[in-house]
Parts: C-alpha cells; structure tokens; sequence
C-alpha cells in the first residue's frame, strides 16, 4: 500500500480467532449477537417492509429523477436470496449496509478504499468491492455475501477445501478470498493456478496464506497444480 | 464522509438538470468516494449517473469505436474486436487497479479521476491544487511524482486509460443543456497544472462525457500497453507506456508512443516517435526509443529510478506491441 494510507485492520474489528473464543465463552449474549442486536435496534429493518422503499420500480420515474436524502430513506435490497428494507442514508455503503444494517458480520471492511477487496461481495455473480459500492447502487440486483454462498447448516465445497488446506490464518481476509475464488468458480469450472492467481491479485492477505488458497481453490475445480 | 442528496437518473437530459449548485456526477463512484471518504470533497449532491442505459456499451462502427462513458474497465478489456484491434485499450484497462475495481471503474470515471498525489489526498495538506499556493513534493517525498513537464505541481496523470485512448488519438464527446455538445482530443481534455491548478480537465461542472470516440487504426497497425509498479496488482503505475505502430511489414511507419506517470498530464514523446520512424523494429531502434521517451527528463529528490525505468518500459513495449517478445512477467497487473 506504499501510495495509499491503509487503515489498521485491527483498528476496526476484533481479531476473529479471539472473537469466537469470547463468542463460546458466555452462554446466551455474546458480544457478537449483542453488539448485532443492538445494531439491528437502531436500524430497525423489520418495521420498514411494506413502505414505498427506493427500489428498482421506483427508479427512474416520469422525470427521470429519483432525489434521495441526505436523510436516511428505506432502500429495498435482495440479499442471498432474500428481500430486505434497509432504512439508511444514500451516503451508506453496501458493506455497511450488510454489516450495520442487516447484521451481516461475514463481508470485512478492512481498507475501506477498494485496495483489499476484504469486503468482495457478489453483485449478480461479479465480485465488487462492497466498501466502494453504494448501497442504493444494490438496488436492482441480487447481492451474495460469504453467508449466501452455501445451503443453511451446510459449508461450500471452497469453504470446506480452505479448512482441508488450512489456507487462511489470522482469517481476516479469508471471507473476501472465498468470494473472489468462488465466483471464478461460477464462471470457470475448471481454472488453471494463473486463473486463481488473477482472480485473487485483488485480496490481499498478510499472512501469505495464497499458496493454499491456490491448493484449495484447484482442488475444488478438480485441476492439479500448475495445471 | 459527508451527508448529500442522491440524485438518481435514467436519463442524460435528467442527469444534465441536476448538474448546478455543486452537484458533482457519480459513475462507478470508486475515485470520488474515496475523495469524499478522505475528506477532501464535500458535494452537497452526488448525480447517480450509473443507471443511464444510453451512457452503456461499446459500439463498433464505420470508423472504429464508440464507447459509452459507463463501459467498465473489465468490458473494455475482454470486448472481442478491442482484443484483436485495439490491444493498446485492452492492455491498459486489463491491467488497471485490481479485478473487482475493473468491475466497478468506469472509463469515464477512469479519465477523469484525480491525481494521486498523497498530499492531495489526505486533508492535512492544503497545496496549488485546493487552491493554495505551496506544494510540499518538492521539498517533500515525491517518489511517485513526475520527472517531465511540471511546472509548480509534479503530481503524475493517474489513468491507464488515457494513456491507450491517447495512443490511439481518441476524443471524447462533452455534453451541456445550455451548450449542446462539443468534442475534444483526449489530450486536449486535460488542463496542466500551470495553466489552472484546480481546474484538472476542461469539463465543465454543467457539462457530462457521454461518449468516447476512437478512430479504427489503419490495417497492419500494432499495439501494446505496459504498466509497471511496486506492486503486481492494487496500485497505480510508476511508469507506464502506450505503443502504436504501423508497420510496413517490418519497417515502422510511423510510431505513437505515450507515457503516464510521467508528467502531470498524459504525454506523447515526439523524441521516442522519432527515432522508430521509418526505422526496423529491432531489439536496438527500440531501445534507442526507450532512451529518447526521458530526454530532458528532471528527476525530483527521490524518483529519479524513473529516469531508468521509463526508457525499459517504453522498449520492452515497443517489443511487445511488434509482437517480438512476450508480455513483461515484470510489468504489473
Ligand atoms: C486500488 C486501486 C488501484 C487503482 N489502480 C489504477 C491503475 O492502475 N490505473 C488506473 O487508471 N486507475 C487505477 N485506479 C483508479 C480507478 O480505475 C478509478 O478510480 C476508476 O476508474 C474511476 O471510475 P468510476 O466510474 O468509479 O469514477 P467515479 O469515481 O464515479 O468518477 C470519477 C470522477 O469523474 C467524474 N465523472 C465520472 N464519469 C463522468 C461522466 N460521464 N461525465 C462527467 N464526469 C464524470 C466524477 O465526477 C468524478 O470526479 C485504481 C483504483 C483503486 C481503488
Ligand atoms: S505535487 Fe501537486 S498535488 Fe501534490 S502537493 Fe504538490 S501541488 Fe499539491
Ligand atoms: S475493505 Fe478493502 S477493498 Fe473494501
Ligand atoms: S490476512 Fe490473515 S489470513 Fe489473510
């Protein structure tokens, strides 16, 4: 990051390993669901559907205009899968929608200016930087978060080959690192390392966990090695 | 960042009625975020641009390409007829930022970001281009900045686009409700810091770019980009060059050469153009170009590597784009 000031990632968030020491420690509230709760409270989501929210229909009307804010106003977003109304101003980026708003704590924000890609989300399947995206720029397409790639109870088979390989350590950029793998995935059944290689030039790890990334992500598509 | 209304439009005439009091125009929004998350802009409204069906697509006709501001960088590089025709555009805009920023950027966007100069961007420092009469480069760290054609402020001209639709003498169609269109070169489209040191292009704040014109090269023309940086991917380039050549067979009719972070405004090197002109392509007239892309270069306290690594950016370009050696596995991207 020689050219850009980049935010500690310790700064922001708690270490996850740490977290989830202090997430099993205390039956019932942990930290985790309590601060998600309480962000949740604010936000207020659920009494929202059913209001005429900024919406794909609503877009472009007669004026070719829709005017927003600055206040928060309510946003309709589909989040793997699901619809969402989301009460939040127009300067709220679809990372801290998903994170503040929806309780979504899988997508990171480390750098918070596009240089990690940590907070990669899908939108209709192509990885963006969700920090640097606008969550009203959501509207109308299909977000997938790390929560979404897999059925419920059930891991992805990426995510299954990153515990078998052991390919992340501190773990911080591990959920962007499954999302820029995973939609090569999508797109390319069967990637070569230089694929990978391309597909992730964009997440960076600090821990140097890539050499497993590139196993785990190979052995899902079932390619060897420098294939 | 600051709070702003959110101007959302589907069409260039509504995009147009907004653009007064200060309302600046958002495409992908990955330049002008990060100066509002930096803190140095403040728009009061953000004109949404993004959803503007006509501002899409890249079009081929009778005389080469028409390519809608939204085109993104990753469209731009993997469009079929851009690949095959126009290698110089898909090379730079393949190898800008990271692949999920080439999803987001817009070539608009990409033509008219800002300077990445550190002192620019960071809200600590008031220097010539917000308006103030100091740049702290020079007595400063300014190991990115320029070595050619400063004048008072040596910050680099950022875009990897640019430096391709430069290359390939492209313009750009400028819109306004009271002005109609006009069009301009893209090297015209870019005011030097000396000339007006907050102004950066000529648009207007009323004014959109609603299209990107590039005349088709003529047959047997050859062309490549090349970027090298500290990193392999992530950052912007710390030397770059465009080569377009048109060959008679092996001899080189005539050569555009262009250079990015060199200068504060993309540049052509009339010296590199000169010394491939009706020259053969060959391991020596190419380095012999690369040598002459630095003439009366002026390194500042801490870039003058620049010196050395332009001339071999330029020459292993060259090479490139005459299809005599591979793509750099040291250039980046
Ligand atoms: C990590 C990283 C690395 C990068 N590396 C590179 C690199 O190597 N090379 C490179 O070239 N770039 C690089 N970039 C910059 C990136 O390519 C640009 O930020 C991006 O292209 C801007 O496009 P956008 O659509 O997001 O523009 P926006 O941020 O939406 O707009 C940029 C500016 O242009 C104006 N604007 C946009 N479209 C129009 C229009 N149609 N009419 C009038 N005004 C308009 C806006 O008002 C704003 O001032 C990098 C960025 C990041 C984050
Ligand atoms: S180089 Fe230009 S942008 Fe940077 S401090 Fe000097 S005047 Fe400002
Ligand atoms: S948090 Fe780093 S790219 Fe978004
Ligand atoms: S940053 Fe620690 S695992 Fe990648």
């Amino acid at each position: 990051m020689a050219k850009r000031n980049q935010h500690d990632p310790t700064s922001g968030e708690e270490n996850p390993q740490t977290q989830s020491a202090a997430d099993s420690a205390r039956n019932g509230i942990t930290r985790r669901g309590f601060l998600k709760g309480a962000g949740l409270t604010a936000a207020g989501t659920a009494l929202l559907d059913g209001v005429h929210a900024f919406s794909s229909e609503t877009a472009g009307n007669r004026k070719g205009v829709t005017e927003l804010g600055p206040g928060p106003v309510p946003v309709r977003l589909h989040v793997n899968g699901a619809e969402h109304v989301v009460q939040i101003e127009p300067r709220t980026t679809l990372a801290e929608a998903l994170r503040i708003h929806l309780g979504m704590t899988g997508t990171k924000i480390i750098c918070d200016r596009g240089v990690c890609s940590g907070c990669t989300v899908w939108l209709d399947k192509m990885p963006v930087n969700s920090c640097m995206t606008l969550a009203v720029d959501a509207v109308g397409h299909q977000v997938t978060t790390i929560e979404g790639i897999a059925g419920e109870g059930e891991l992805h088979p990426l995510q299954a080959a990153f515990v078998r390989h052991d390919a992340m350590q501190c773990g911080f950029c591990t959920p962007g690192m499954v999302m820029s793998c995973a939609a090569l995935l999508e797109r390319n059944a069967s990637p070569s390392e230089q694929d990978v290689r391309q597909a992730v030039s964009g997440n960076l790890c600090r821990c140097g966990t890539y050499p497993k990334v590139f196993a785990a992500t190979l052995d899902v598509a079932g390619s060897t090695r420098n294939a | 960042m600051n709070r702003f209304v959110l101007a959302d439009c589907t069409s260039v005439d509504a995009a147009l009625s907004q653009l007064h009091d200060g309302a600046v125009v958002k495409a992908g929004g990955v330049d002008l975020l990060d100066r509002m998350k930096d803190g140095i802009e403040e728009p009061p409204k953000l004109v949404n641009i993004r959803n503007i069906a006509e501002l899409r697509g890249i079009h081929e006709t009778d005389h080469g390409l028409t390519i809608g501001p939204l085109a993104t960088l990753a469209e731009i590089s993997e469009h079929p007829a851009i690949r095959s025709q126009y290698q110089i555009l898909s090379d730079a805009c393949g190898h800008a930022a990271t692949p999920h920023i080439r999803n987001m950027a817009t070539v608009g966007g990409n033509l008219l970001q800002r300077i990445q100069c550190w002192y620019y961007r960071s809200a600590d420092f008031q220097c010539l281009r917000k308006g103030k009469d100091f740049c702290f480069a020079f007595g400063g760290l300014n190991q990115y900045h320029a070595i050619m054609d400063y004048g008072s402020c040596p910050a680099v001209a950022p875009s990897s686009a640019a430096v391709a639709l430069l290359g390939l003498n492209s313009s750009v169609e400028l819109t306004s409700a009271k002005r109609g269109k006009r069009t301009v070169g893209i090297r015209e489209l870019y005011v030097v810091p000396d000339a007006n040191p907050t102004k950066f292009t000529v648009i207007e704040p009323d004014e959109l770019l609603t299209a990107i014109v590039v005349p088709r090269p003529t047959p047997g023309t050859r062309s490549a980009y090349q970027k090298y940086g500290e990193k392999e991917s992530f950052d912007w380039a710390i030397a770059d060059a465009g080569v377009v050549l048109e060959m008679d067979g092996n001899v080189c009719r005539r050569a555009v050469i262009t250079m990015g972070a060199a200068s504060p405004v993309v540049r052509r090197s009339a010296q590199a153009e000169a010394a491939l002109a009706g020259q053969p392509i060959t391991e020596e007239t190419a380095r012999a170009a690369g040598r002459a892309s630095v003439e009366g270069a002026l390194p500042l306290s801490m870039n003058a590597y620049k010196v050395d690594l332009f001339p071999v950016a330029v020459y292993r370009t060259i090479l490139l784009a005459a299809g005599q050696r591979d793509r750099d596995p040291s250039a980046a991207g």
